[in-house]
């Protein structure tokens, strides 16, 4: 059911504002979501200050350098931070995407981030994305076949592995399906962009026989 | 720690994203695809009304051409160029074309224009 609205215990409240580091000429305002489940208080929106002159240009960048040397509870997932795990996927102003590809100069004005939309909030920045794995799974990804394997490998001519090209490079970070109003309120019947996109890149797949 | 996953909040979502053009047009169609609904019972009861006779048609026309039935008019004008420029956008989309990130907002732009140069035609001939 559509609800346009957030549930009592997601209301969103003023948090701390953190001090401004001194001596910077150049700094730059952070408004960050928190949410601990610690303490039984809803989720709050903190306020860092950075000096940019000696941080990164990144956005995950910045959250690393706030862990780092302002607030190490801060909580949030990072792995490559080159754009191939997509473990760092947030809401960015006002648009998800990778925080560790997304320049801070795209940004105007103050720094806004929030976790993926629309998802159960395990800590600050991390979304429980284990009902979107598991619609995932329920597509079965992998190479289905009815012949017998061949002594080496599944051939593919050079035009039937173009039809993967702008498929095969999704890596499950969940951007598009947290972008998606649909998926928002009907996850529950509907797999989302990113599952459907997996069940394409099989279907469209010349060696995989399970095509239905 | 075994309920912790139940008083887990929902992330904001409505409350935080900047609406793309893509999502504004599309929340957009179907608002005016249903106040075009209501449009269309009220132009048929005015020519219901037209039928019935000419007192009740007096009331009927004084309604609609008072200064809220003459904004509830211009509104639907909006509504219904904005609508069928989309719903061309809609049909071409039907073929299976003129998908692609670029095109698509290239696209919701003209519609956009178009329904705009049509509305004030509509109005400066009317």
């Amino acid at each position: 059911m559509v609800q346009l609205t957030l549930p009592k215990n997601s209301k969103i409240r003023t948090g701390k504002t953190w001090p401004k580091p001194e001596g910077a000429t150049n700094v730059r305002k952070f408004m960050i979501y928190r949410w601990t489940p610690d303490d039984g208080e809803n989720p709050r929106v903190d306020t860092y200050f950075l000096d940019m002159d000696t941080c990164g240009p990144m956005v995950l960048d910045a959250l690393i350098k706030i862990k780092n040397e302002i607030d190490p509870t801060l909580t949030f997932r990072r792995s490559c931070r080159e754009g191939i795990c997509g473990s760092c996927a947030m809401n960015i102003d006002g648009q998800n995407t990778l925080a560790c590809i997304f320049g801070m100069d795209e940004i105007k004005g103050d720094v806004k981030i929030y976790p993926l939309p629309h998802m159960p909030v395990v800590k600050d920045l991390v979304p429980d994305l284990t009902h979107f794995y598991a619609q995932h799974a329920s597509i079965m990804p992998w190479l289905e076949t009815k012949t017998n394997a061949p002594a080496k490998e599944w051939k593919q001519s050079i035009e039937d592995r173009k039809k993967l090209d702008g498929l095969y490079e999704c890596v499950m970070c969940a951007s598009c399906s947290a972008s998606c109003p649909s998926y928002w309120w009907n996850a529950d019947r509907y797999l989302g962009p990113a599952a459907l996109l997996h069940a394409y890149r099989w279907i469209i797949d010349s060696r995989d026989e399970a095509t239905g | 720690m075994a309920n912790a996953s139940d008083n887990r909040p929902l992330s904001p979502h409505l409350q935080v994203y900047r609406w793309p053009l893509n999502m504004a047009m599309s929340i957009f169609h179907r608002i005016t695809g249903v106040g075009l609904a209501v449009t269309a019972i009220l132009v048929t009861w005015y020519f219901l009304a037209l039928a019935t006779g000419p007192e009740y048609f007096e009331t009927a026309s004084a309604v609609l051409t008072s200064w809220f039935g003459d904004i509830v008019m211009f509104l639907s004008l909006v509504a219904l160029w904005f609508h069928f420029m989309n719903g061309i956008r809609h049909l071409v989309w039907d073929t299976g074309s003129s998908f692609g990130q670029r095109r698509v907002y290239r696209s919701g732009i003209a519609a956009i224009v178009a329904a705009v140069v049509m509305t004030i035609i509509t109005v400066i001939v009317a």
